[in-house]
């Protein structure tokens, strides 16, 4: 009965997007009367030289903004995890971090107990089959309709459960991903470009291959099949489901069973880039940054939202990190997910938040 | 049958307003603070008073401040470390510009530091809400973290990159520094987490209280009310941050006595105390206590209780372990008592109105 | 129910001596507003005045724009044409908090308590705007903030006697029935002291006595304490009954403006509403 609260639309001034153009403007225009009146100030060093070194070295800008690509898929797939399990059972899973690094050890512990590679990879999957199929028994279904902050702790405490079954189980140290045995390329591909040199790791370009086409199946299969439209369907509204038939336990099991592999996927891409051990868990908190940009219930928003942080922070870091004494990456991720929330509350792709009175 | 609250009438308002209007309540107010203050000093031997009081006392503090942002105002906040930090670093930095100055005046000043940056990193909530603005916080948490190694100045330019503190005195009697004793330290941060407890309480009963509540249950609501919404949420970053703050500097005057900061105050330190307000209860002062005591004497129950239990265990295990289990309780809490362990200890109460009858 | 209405009027009435002068200046005016919510157009130049010391319903069917009329009055929306001037002051922007601090307060439609407080704090929230005492004081606690914490408490406490609800003052209004709710809400509002009251269905989901209990209340309020009412309900009877003047909307336009009989005999009502009866 009561009228839908969208908040009208706003004069001129006060859209978002007109106020980020001007305010663009305005520091351009700071910048280029900054370079003209002193080349050595601070404002030239931040607003100009970074962009002229940018020119100078087009073949280093491109090499940083291919490592940013990178990095970006990688926190996409990440992000990914998140956006199955928030689309399907609006859980924040924060565990999702951790199901990365516990898929990855799972694995190069069977490896190395002997186990061929791909029997290893079969295996590690029915393990976190097992897993997703604990978490639903044990975590979800005692919390059904509870209200989502307490869902969101929960996945805290299987977080940090998880973490010590984890380091009891395999031990603290870190280990080598088994890239060769998993067929993944290894080398790296050089050019000639833009006066310099570009050196591609084939297997970055392989994480990407892979990302893309995990990406294209999941998206299709939430939009195409019937338990694509039940995972729908749970998201929006956990009583409606269950009064239409929709089996809760299922859905979530195989929700988290499916986030279960992007988890492994993405622990065998990382691995193979770095070792594999539990720093990665805090490597998975930028993936909040990414979800805020993409939206948490988008797929292609967790890709663009990925990829926008890792360019930004290689760019910033890079040209910019020297500036202040180096190790930006830790935060600048979360104060460009800032920005963008200033602006834009609901993220790039997210759903317009609508308050009802 | 000992709780029952029949024949105590009230007959003013401000008797009913009272913190604790039912007798048996500040009778049992004061015998804790009895053995705060007097039994614990008299039978407690050092190590207990250092590794397990004194650590409560700090986490207690940062606990209340949390409660105050996430469990009243319903703010959610990652980055409490990083603000006890910027309270500790704030009072090394006064204490070495003011050798003179009483270090208690200072650790009290410094919250204010962390009180200013927690304001600042509180803007964003007016346009943020809910869960997004975790992602300021966490924003706060590393890049606090990542100023705290890389300004050289706050540490004094230190080689190590740590931070030592200086021996400072009170009536003549070392209170921080090597030669300062479990129990001294204990008295001063027992004094100072009940002086600022009972701060905490008043703000909570009254109108400020009331309005982060509102805040909390429904902003537009209060909004009606005439609750500015700027001002409740600013003022509970506020507020919180100079509790954290001052937890932080009593953290590394009172207990580390040197401190890497990278190490101590991490993200894994936010997420502790965290989990102390989760599981003690949102919205609830003695919630905070619960959660501290509950997380500070896990790890030395586990390193001490198992073995005396017979379980074997080595160091490293014993920190997987602990591991498991708080992230299992968390999740049996949930389950079984989402308003956390205050809740269990009214339900308690309740059942000590009736006992030993059943109804 | 009519009949009982007009027994509970004309006690009112007898008990009560009739203020003088009471409809008299216009204390709101809505000139040719329109609200827009992207393409839909919830209000459409809409026009009409509330006069000080009456009961104004505004009625309509479902989606007519009622509920967005008391949003704009309040400053939760800002209409893109037409102008709202409360006591005579235009106000472009105007925020919720600086609605209540004009002397507006408001019910809901779906009941905006707080629940996580008991019915006594909730009703204290409204007296948040005439407590003073700042920060500092609050920390004490005794002294200055007591005392005006026990005046304040003094004043809710005359409201919870007025709506009688001392039985439930403790409990956290979470646990309590709908009826009763949307009582503390009423008390809520009216701990504000406000000058126009916006009642948002305040009788949506109550059986007949809760109905007549509320209307009993709001009679009350606006006879006793003078409050100017503005109140969105759908039960033709309590309109009827209880109302001075009768805005009709239907579709984000107004098809009528009178008193209850003159509305209630306009052909477009009848044919827009009035087909059913309550």
């Amino acid at each position: 009965m009561s009228d839908v609260a969208v908040r009208p639309s706003t004069p001129l001034l006060a859209n978002a997007w007109i106020k980020a153009g001007l305010i663009i403007a305005g520091i351009a225009a700071a910048a280029l009367v900054g370079a003209r009146l002193d080349p050595t100030g601070t404002v030239h060093k931040v607003l100009v030289d970074p962009f002229v070194q940018m020119a100078d070295m087009p073949d280093l800008f491109v090499q940083t903004i291919w490592e940013g690509l990178v990095s970006g898929v990688l926190y996409a797939l990440i992000a990914l995890g998140f956006v199955l399990i928030f689309k399907a059972s609006g859980v924040f899973n924060f565990a999702q971090g951790i199901m990365v690094v516990f898929a990855a050890l799972t694995l190069v512990g069977l490896y190395e107990k002997g186990v061929p590679a791909f029997l290893a990879v079969i295996l590690t999957l029915g393990v976190m089959f097992v897993l997703a199929f604990t978490i639903e028994r044990v975590v979800l279904r005692p919390l059904v309709n509870q209200p989502d902050i307490i869902l969101f702790m929960a996945t805290f405490g299987i977080t940090y459960f998880l973490i010590g079954f984890g380091e009891s189980l395999f031990g603290g140290n870190p280990k080598q991903m088994i890239t060769e045995q998993l067929w993944l390329p290894r080398g790296a591909l050089e050019f000639e470009v833009l006066g310099g040199r570009l050196m591609l790791q084939k297997i970055d370009i392989a994480a990407a291959v892979i990302a893309s086409l995990m990406i294209a199946a999941l998206a299709l299969f939430f939009q195409y099949t019937r338990i694509g439209r039940a995972l729908r369907a749970v998201a929006d509204s956990h009583k409606a489901a269950l009064s239409v038939g929709i089996s809760l336990n299922q859905i979530w099991v195989i929700v988290w069973f499916a986030a279960g592999n992007v988890a492994l996927i993405t622990g065998i891409m990382w691995g193979a880039r770095s070792d594999v051990s539990f720093a990665l868990e805090i490597v998975a908190l930028k993936a909040l940054p990414v979800l805020i940009l993409g939206g948490f219930t988008s797929i292609p928003g967790a890709i663009v939202g990925g990829l926008i942080i890792g360019i930004g922070e290689k760019l910033g870091e890079f040209y910019w990190g020297p500036l202040i004494g180096g190790g930006i990456e830790s935060w600048l991720a979360y104060f460009i997910a800032l920005g963008f929330l200033l602006f834009r509350p609901q993220g790039l792709f997210g759903d317009k938040i609508i308050e009802r009175i | 049958m000992f709780y029952r609250e029949a024949g105590q009438f009230k007959t003013s308002y401000s008797a009913d307003m009272a913190v604790f209007p039912i007798r048996q309540d500040r009778i049992g107010l004061a015998v804790i603070l009895l053995i705060a203050f007097v039994a614990i000093p008299f039978i407690g031997n050092d190590f207990f008073i250092s590794s397990v009081m004194i650590p409560f006392l700090v986490f207690s503090l940062a606990a209340i401040g949390l409660n105050i942002l996430t469990g009243y105002t319903g703010l959610i906040s990652l980055g409490t470390a990083a603000f006890m930090g910027v309270g500790a670093y704030s009072c090394y930095k006064l204490t070495t510009f003011f050798p003179d100055v009483n270090i208690i005046v200072l650790v009290l000043v410094s919250g204010l530091f962390s009180a200013a940056i927690g304001v600042l990193f509180g803007l964003p909530s007016l346009r943020i809400k809910g869960f997004y603005l975790a992602v300021a916080t966490l924003a706060a948490q590393f890049f606090l973290q990542w100023a705290f190694v890389r300004v050289p100045w706050l540490f004094n330019y230190n080689a190590s990159g740590a931070i030592e503190v200086p021996q400072r005195t009170l009536f003549d009697i070392p209170v921080t520094g090597a030669s300062a004793s479990p129990e001294t330290r204990y008295f001063v941060c027992l004094g100072l987490v009940v002086v600022l407890t009972w701060f905490a309480s008043n703000l909570v009963h009254g109108r400020l209280g009331r309005s982060w509540m509102a805040v909390r249950d429904m902003d537009i609501a209060a909004e009606l009310m005439g609750i500015k919404l700027l001002n409740a949420k600013l003022a509970a970053f506020a507020v919180s941050s100079y509790f954290a703050g001052v937890a932080g500097a009593m953290m590394i005057f009172f207990w580390y006595g040197t401190a890497e900061a990278a190490d101590v105050f991490s993200i894994r330190l936010s997420f502790n105390i965290l989990f102390m307000v989760i599981i003690g209860g949102l919205g609830s002062l003695i919630g905070s206590f619960f959660g501290a005591a509950f997380l500070a004497v896990l790890p030395t129950a586990m390193k001490f209780g198992l073995p005396a239990l017979g379980v074997p265990l080595a160091g490293a295990t014993a920190e997987h372990v602990t591991f498991m289990l708080v992230g299992a309780l968390i999740i049996i809490f949930l389950i079984v008592e989402p308003h956390g362990l205050a809740r269990l200890w009214q339900i308690g109460k309740q059942k000590l109105r009736t006992w030993p009858f059943p109804y | 129910m009519s009949a009982a209405m007009d027994t509970i009027r004309e006690a009112a009435a007898a008990s009560v001596p009739k203020p003088q002068a009471r409809h008299g200046e216009v204390l709101l005016a809505v000139e040719n507003v329109s609200l827009r919510f992207g393409g839909v157009k919830a209000i459409n130049d809409v026009s009409f005045d509330i006069r000080k010391g009456e009961v104004r319903a505004i009625i309509g069917p479902n989606g007519a724009g009622k509920t967005s009329m008391l949003n704009c009055i309040n400053g939760f929306y800002h209409p893109q044409e037409g102008r709202i001037a409360y006591r005579g002051v235009t106000r472009a922007r105007m925020r919720p908090h600086q609605a209540a601090a004009a002397g507006i307060a408001r019910t809901f439609q779906n009941v905006a308590l707080f629940k996580g407080m008991s019915t006594l704090d909730n009703i204290m929230t409204g007296r948040t705007l005439k407590m003073k005492r700042g920060f500092f004081w609050q920390a004490l606690r005794f002294g200055p903030a007591m005392t005006e914490e026990i005046a304040h408490r003094k004043v809710v406490e005359d409201i919870i006697d007025f709506l009688q609800i001392q039985h439930i003052r403790k409990l956290p209004v979470g646990k309590l029935p709908y009826g009763l709710q949307k009582r503390v809400e009423l008390g809520r509002a009216l701990a504000m002291e406000p000058e126009l009251l916006l009642l948002d269905e305040p009788m949506a989901g109550m059986n007949l006595e809760e109905k007549e209990d509320m209307c009993r209340f709001i009679l009350d309020v606006n006879q006793q304490f003078g409050t100017t009412i503005a109140l969105i309900e759908h039960d033709m009877g309590v309109v009827m009954d209880l109302s001075d003047r009768v805005v009709v909307l239907e579709y984000g336009r107004k098809i009528a403006d009178g008193t209850p009989d003159e509305v209630k005999r306009d052909q477009k009502v009848i044919d827009a509403y009035l087909g059913v009866a309550h």
